[in-house]
This record gives structure tokens, sequence and C-alpha cells, in this order.
């Protein structure tokens, strides 16, 4: 496992501590008086996603927080449970609608996503920046209702609702940004 | 551009005015050698080595060896290197202004800190108020001054004796003391434990205080200063002790300064200080950060 010196402390660093993992969120390098250096931190717990400040000296030492990103596919949602499977052994792995987050937008049947664990416990899931998702809900468009302006909500089939183009049509498939939540174009 | 254009040519006329206002007080303004083969050995300070020796992390080792009734006020402005040192108010490579006085100790540097920097102010045209980061920092002399001890039984929530047995000097510095510190006026932070002593004299009557300050402004470490220790044997202890230091965090020791070491048996009572050029110009000119008052960074060389 890797060691770190206190000087190695930067953004987004990911470290050890008291056997769980933390994030350096942000770092100040300070020196007072000729004295020790100190390097004050705020980390954040992966796991509790709770903020904490520290100072550290140059003499500490950090082991590295083991993190692995697995490829995993989504199989199924059922209740509070998320179901996935990785693609290299099988194995399966259910996640709190905390762990999936915002991701539950995107969701789909078979949808190819990382999941970053620490040890065995998932922390975060990564996306693929674009998704291709179908429009269950969409009112249709009446031409020339100046009223709607230049977009109208519709839902997805996830739950998701989103502004489009007021062209749009309910079965349609989209596009759509996982990284902004946002349309991006129509899908033939 | 025209932020650091700005920037520059206040920072010019900053550096020009320093001089002046040394040179109208009779100082000889020199310039010693940035590559020397023995530094003064500190715990805390690395330095960057060459094939001709190290570069110097402040040229106090050369500036003493000159100061004598030949030469008793002298200045220099001079960069100045120390390894591993990079943050929002550090440079690896910075500018140092330092002079020394003999027949003087540190209250006398004090007195010139305040004429110095209200020079200065007033050159450029910033008058008796400067403002920083939101803060109103009102210049006029006599500036405050505040002894460590005090410092930490006003805003430390251990006190100095357990900072020093846990180690925790610093960091109650850094989480308390400068933060606690009157940011409307500049602050002498004074009379240092004499752990911190380095090359500074103890004070009479209190062995275990070394007369020795530190200059804070808008919350801004500015300069840190001592009445000078002129007894070699001492000055040579300190030096091992710090070698020890260093070697205890596993850092190689530096070689020992023996030709400074004799200088000292000649050396009047004197005091000297070290002002940091680029945080006053951060000062003067309201940067933030210490790479804003700088021509490049080394990030961006």
């Amino acid at each position: 496992m890797a060691v770190y010196q206190a000087s190695d402390l930067r953004k987004g660093l990911k470290i050890l501590i008291d056997g769980q993992p933390y994030v350096v969120t942000d770092f100040t390098f300070t020196k007072p008086g000729k004295g020790q250096a100190l390097y004050r931190c705020r980390i954040k717990n992966m796991l509790t996603g709770r903020a904490d400040e520290k100072v550290y000296r140059s003499v500490d030492t950090f082991e590295s927080a083991n993190l692995q990103e697995r490829k995993m596919q989504f199989l199924y949602s059922q209740g509070d449970e998320w179901c996935f499977m990785d693609q290299n052994n099988y194995e399966q792995v259910t996640l709190t609608p905390d762990q999936v987050g915002d991701a539950k937008n995107f969701l789909i049947d078979n949808l190819e996503v990382s999941i970053l664990f620490f040890e065995t416990t998932p922390l975060d899931i990564s996306l693929p920046n674009f998704v291709e998702l179908k429009v269950t809900r969409a009112e249709p468009w009446v031409k020339g209702d100046s009223a709607v302006g230049n977009s109208k909500p519709v839902t997805l089939e996830t739950g998701y609702t989103l502004r489009v183009p007021p062209f749009v049509e309910e079965g349609t498939k989209i596009s759509v940004d996982t990284r902004t939540g946002e349309y991006l174009t129509r899908v033939k | 551009m025209s932020a650091l254009k700005s920037t520059l040519w206040l920072r010019a006329r900053i550096i020009q005015s320093i001089r002046r206002f040394f040179v109208e007080q009779g100082f000889l303004e020199v310039e010693t050698p940035n590559i020397i083969p023995a530094p003064v050995p500190e715990a805390h300070i690395d330095l960057l080595n060459t094939s001709y020796g190290f570069l110097h992390s402040s040229p106090e080792v050369c500036m003493k060896r000159i100061l004598s009734p030949d030469f008793p006020r002298i200045f220099q402005i001079c960069k100045c290197y120390r390894d591993g040192e990079r943050g929002h108010l550090h440079l690896p490579e910075f500018t140092l202004l330092e002079w020394y006085r003999a027949d003087a100790d540190y209250h006398d540097l004090m007195d010139d800190c305040e004429a110095m920097v209200t020079f200065v102010s007033d050159e450029v045209g910033l008058g008796n108020t400067v403002k920083y980061q939101g803060k109103e920092i009102i210049i006029d002399a006599p500036w405050k001054r505040i002894t460590v001890e005090e410092a930490f039984a006003a805003f430390s929530p251990i006190t100095l004796k357990e900072a020093l047995a846990t180690d925790r000097f610093e960091e109650m510095v850094v989480l308390h003391i400068e933060p606690g510190l009157d940011a409307s006026r500049p602050v002498f932070l004074c009379d240092y434990p004499s752990r911190f002593a380095s090359l500074s004299r103890l004070k009479e009557g209190r062995p275990d205080l070394a007369e020795r300050f530190e200059l804070y402004m808008g919350g801004l470490e500015l300069a840190n200063a001592f009445s000078e220790l002129i007894d070699p044997a001492e000055q040579e202890a300190r030096f091992s002790k710090e070698n020890e230091l260093r070697e205890e965090q596993g850092k190689k020791p530096y070689p020992i300064p023996v030709r400074f070491l004799d200088a000292l048996h000649a050396m009047p009572p004197s005091a000297g200080i070290a002002f940091g050029v680029d945080r006053f110009v951060m000062l003067l000119t309201g940067a933030e950060k210490i790479d804003d008052v700088a021509t490049f960074t080394p990030e961006e060389l």
C-alpha cells in the first residue's frame, strides 16, 4: 500500500484515516516563524460524506485508501434496493438509494456503469456521459403556442423530468447528458 | 495582463522606496554571495544544493560577517531559496529584505519597521491606511507589541507550557494566535520561547525567552527579527542542536558555518531582521496569493 508524506498532500488525494477513506477537498501550506511546516486540510469522509478539518505536520505519513473501480451492469431496482452485477465475476451488489443518489435518474436495465469501492463498500457511481432514454410522457406541441416558449417538460422512463424542445414527442428516444441532466438530441 | 501590469509597477516602486528609506538612514547597501558552503543549520528549513554549495535561505551568514564598527548599518534586498516551500504565502524562490544595526537591539528594529513601512506606504500614495482583503490596517506608529506569553493567554485554548510540552506550538500559532491578533493595526509578536531562539540573544533575567519578534500585518507574517546572539560557543551548541533535530526527522545535517562562528568574536552587540518583500507587496497591492505579485510562479515556467 502506498505511503504518502505530508508534503504529498494535495486536493483530491485519497487517504486512509483511522481505517476510513477520506478525500482531501482543500489544502493550505503554512510555516509559522521558522517553525515546522503545517498542512491544513479540509477532508471528507468518503463513507459518511462528513467534512472535517485537520492539521498535519511534516513528520506525518498516510496510507492511501484502498479504492477500486469496477465495471458493473445495472440489473434492476426493487423498493430500496438497486442491484448491479460485476461484469468480470458476475458478483451481484446491492446499493441503497443514498449510494445511488442522482444516478437513479439515468439508470435503465443493462446500463454499464463504474462503481468505486472501498474494500467491499460501494462509494460512488460513475455513469456514461450520455445515456439514451425513452420519453414516456409529453404534452402534445401546439404549433404557434408562444406561451410554452422554446421548451416543454417531459417525463422519461426512469421517472426523471426535464425540459426538451417542443418537437420531442411521447415514445421518442433522446440522449441526455448525465453530468448536467440536460437534453442533448433526439435518437433515431 | 493589466492587473499584473499595475502590480509590477507598484512592486517596483515599493522596492525603490525601501531602498531610498535605508539609503537616507545612512545604511550601506551590500550584495553577498547567494551560493554558500555552510548555511545556518535549521531544523525546519531545507536548502537547495548546487555543485558550488547551497543556495542561501537568508543572507544572514555573510551580512553578519560584514557587520562591524566600519559597517555599522547595512541592508540587502535579494532572492532567497527554500526547498519544499510552496503555498499561497510561499515560493521556493522569494525576495527578502534584511537589515542589520550595530549597537542596537530588537526594539530598535521595531522602530525601523514602523518608520520604513510608513515611509513606503506614503511614497506609493497609500498614506496611513492599507486596505487588505476587506480589512483596513492603520499603520500610524506606535504599533502594538504583544508577547508570545500574552498572546497564548489571550487566544490559545491550551497554555504555552502545554503547547511546548506536546509539540503543538506552531499549530496553536496558526490556528489561534494569528487569527486572534488585531488585524486593524500591525502587531509585533515578541519574546519567543528560547527553544525558538535560533540566532537570537536570550532575554536578560528570563533565559526561557529569546529577544526575537515576528511582525504581523493584516494577518500576514511579514518579518522575523532578533537581538543577535554573539556568543560563539552558545551559537555552535544551538547549531548542533538544530542538526540533531534534522537527523531525528531523517534529514541530512548541514555543515557548521565555522567562519561565521569565528566572526562572532568580533561582532558588536547588534540586531538584525529578515523582512518578506513579496508579502509586503501583497499587502500594499491587496493580493490574495503570493503568486499574484510574482512575474512567474514555478508552475508557470
